[in-house]
């Protein structure tokens, strides 16, 4: 996993409640075997005016000129901005793969849904929640200001806008450590190998019918 | 201190635990499909790592398979879609070489949804933790379980250590006490809670449903309920074991026998929430109060009993939500303060993890006998959640009324619910639908659905339009039965 530790990036907006892993990355690209490539498809039906396939050379298909990531002042947008409960639905993680693959390294939201904000952070990508009032600052911002950008600094978990405000956040101290540090969790998990082997040692001593 | 059904369940799977909380939690299930598990058992191999426990992995083909014609081909040559097809083989190629303690590939007597597979064959069992790359694993809660979905990375990490790196969520409880009337269901009942606290409202919390209301339901309607709750926002929703889900267990394949299933049951008895245990947060809802329901918009939380009219959103404050709900009518093609029953449907289905149980196949048939489809309904898809479900239908009958309906009786999957394979709604097209999601393109891009209960479904495909199923129902088609 790459690392994350500050990120100075553009901001584009997305002003919508309730964005789904399905709008994130419709279905049909869901049968790939694969991790990558799905950044073309990201947004898919918002995003083009006729319905996509796996397979098909994206640059030739036509563009929704509505959709706002479509709008040439975000092209290269690596700051997704957005409202409450971001990635609800599915448990896909084509949806995280789709986001990082199209560009994207850090989403700030009012609130994102629980496994999407888990998978995120398991493909380098951070997800950050910050109150209603200073998204609605952020949007208000981004919308005046053609080129706008945000700093987000992990280690002092600040999000720093133009005018220099600082805007803090939470976040686990282990998710930050594996974060700042890229590290996979397996690795981390397999230090405890004999912990696991134990509880499951006792585990099957008391509850033999799980394990047959 | 009393504990809650949450704490114990936690307790009992704590393996480690840091200082901030995070804690390493062992998975005693691990059900895998086809769509979510080829990256993660191709990264476990990349890394040169071995499964854990292969005994802990229940595996089936589900999401791309097609649900007609399973005897035009011998084996997945039956599947048409060429990608679609090296799904299913990927994952009877990483099963045949890692092992599970059981497999039901495609076109197996016991294949069909991986949450409709686990608890029927007793590889679900109270006081488990169950995970699965799929977000309604939520429904195996029914049976006392800690059971959430995962995303890939997470499938692989399960498959590599037996745990997952987590943290204790808040704990609500949600309580529908009193009897359900006539014609409303258990979705009725998820509906109805969705409506009330939000397609959010359960973010963060593992959720616990009790009140009479639930102790009521059978099984099948209590995973109903579970499965909704991470539509709910509620990762994992899950009901206490009493001896309905003991009945239930007794006697499954993977279910214990002999000495071990009465340790098993002393066990099981334990799962409960202590007198005078504390949540977090506490929503109540009376039985009574629930109708039948229907969704109007592209998500779950936008719902309404049958027999209100399509909300207005000039009436909503919030200007984001406001604008959400334009949003929402225009997709769905529909004018505020329409009445619902005057919204006409161009296609039915019935199934999905959700509702594909014999009970929601007797519900739908119950309402069918003797009726047909009406005319405007162009297909009406009946697609039982797994073979033994099929054959347990067909035992009584049930696949003969559906037919003389008008419905095709499927072969069992995930089907329209998610349209990965050939079953889906075109551009436009009006849906009835038992399953989960109603976003945008869920059923098929453009296609417009609306979430209902397997009785609602059938009474909307004999009306040609969403009627209430508590009252006579308009028949146009009767003439043809």
């Amino acid at each position: 996993m790459e690392k994350f530790v500050k990120l100075d990036g553009l901001v584009a907006p997305l002003d919508r409640n309730n964005v789904d892993t399905d709008a994130i990355i419709p279905k049909q690209f869901l049968k790939s075997i694969k991790r990558s490539g799905f950044g073309p498809n990201a947004f898919d039906e918002w995003r083009y005016l006729d319905v996509g396939q796996p397979g098909q050379d994206n640059s030739q298909r036509p563009k929704n000129p509505d959709f706002v990531l479509n709008q040439p002042r975000y092209q290269g947008a690596q700051v997704l901005l957005t409202r409450q409960n971001f990635g609800c639905g599915s448990s896909r993680e084509h949806a995280p793969w789709a986001l990082l693959d199209y560009g994207f390294r850090a989403i700030l939201a009012q609130s994102f849904a629980d496994i999407f904000f888990n998978n995120c952070f398991k493909n380098g990508i951070l997800p950050i929640v910050l109150p209603a009032e200073e998204i609605d600052a952020l949007f208000a911002q981004v919308e005046a200001m053609p080129g706008y950008r945000l700093t987000v600094d992990l280690p002092a978990q600040t999000v720093i806008r133009p005018d220099g405000k600082a805007i803090p956040f939470q976040i686990d101290a282990f998710r930050k450590e594996c974060l700042v540090n890229g590290w996979d969790d397996i690795g981390l998990t397999l230090r405890h190998a004999d912990k696991i082997r134990a509880f499951e040692a006792q585990r099957r001593a008391g509850q033999p019918w799980l394990f047959s | 201190m009393a504990q809650t059904l949450y704490d114990k369940l936690w307790q009992s799977h704590v393996v480690h635990q840091e200082e901030d909380g995070t804690a390493l939690i062992y998975i005693d299930r691990h059900l895998v499909h086809e769509v979510t598990s080829p990256q993660a058992f191709e990264g476990l191999k990349l890394a040169g790592r071995k499964p854990w426990r292969i005994s802990s992995i229940v595996a089936t083909a589900d999401h791309n398979t097609p649900t007609d014609h399973w005897d035009k081909a011998e084996g997945t040559a039956a599947i048409d879609d060429p990608i679609s097809r090296q799904q299913v083989e990927t994952l009877d190629a990483n099963i045949r070489s890692v092992g599970a303690l059981a497999y039901f590939p495609f076109k197996d007597a016991r294949q069909g949804i991986v949450h409709v597979v686990g608890p029927e064959n007793g590889a679900t069992l109270p006081g488990m933790t169950v995970v699965c790359g799929d977000s309604h694993t939520s429904t195996h809660g029914a049976f006392a379980c800690m059971a959430h979905g995962i995303g890939t990375s997470e499938v692989e990490h399960v498959l590599a250590t037996q745990c997952l790196v987590q943290k204790k969520s808040k704990s609500m409880l949600i309580r529908v006490d009193g009897e359900l009337g006539r014609g409303v269901t258990a979705k009725d009942v998820a509906l109805a809670i969705i409506g009330r606290i939000g397609t959010a409202g359960g973010t963060g919390y593992a959720v616990e449903f009790a009140g009479s209301a639930i102790r009521g339901l059978s099984m099948e309607g209590r995973m109903t309920v579970c499965n909704m709750a991470i539509e709910a926002g509620a990762r994992m929703g899950f009901v206490a074991v009493d001896e309905t889900t003991i009945d239930y267990l007794r006697g499954r394949p993977f279910s214990p026998t002999g000495e071990a299933w009465d340790k098993a049951v002393a066990y099981w008895r334990t799962l409960h929430s202590d007198e005078g245990a504390q949540f977090d947060r506490v929503v109540e809802l009376a039985a009574a109060d629930i109708a039948p329901q229907v969704t109007w918009g592209t998500s779950p939380e936008m719902v309404v009993p049958v027999s209100a009219t399509v909300p207005d959103p000039a009436q909503e404050a919030d200007p984001v939500k406001r604008e959400g709900m334009e949003r929402a009518l225009q997709y769905m093609g529909l004018e505020a303060n329409t009445p619902i029953t005057d919204i006409a449907i161009d296609k039915v289905f019935i199934g999905s993890c959700t509702n594909s149980r014999i009970e929601d196949l007797r519900a739908a048939a119950a309402v069918l006998q003797g009726r047909r489809v009406a005319a405007n309904v162009r297909l009406a898809l009946a697609v039982p959640g797994s073979g033994l479900v099929k054959r347990q239908a067909e035992q009584e009958g049930l696949d003969r009324v559906f037919v003389a309906a008008g419905f095709e009786w499927r072969e069992p999957g995930c089907s329209m619910c998610l349209a990965m394979n050939a079953d889906r709604l075109e551009p436009g097209e009006r849906c009835a639908s038992t399953s989960n999601r109603n976003f945008e393109g869920r059923q098929g891009p453009g296609g417009r659905t609306h979430l209902v209960s397997p009785a609602m479904a059938a009474a909307a495909a004999i009306a040609g339009h969403f009627a209430d199923v508590r009252e006579p129902i308009d028949c146009p088609n009767k003439e043809q039965s």
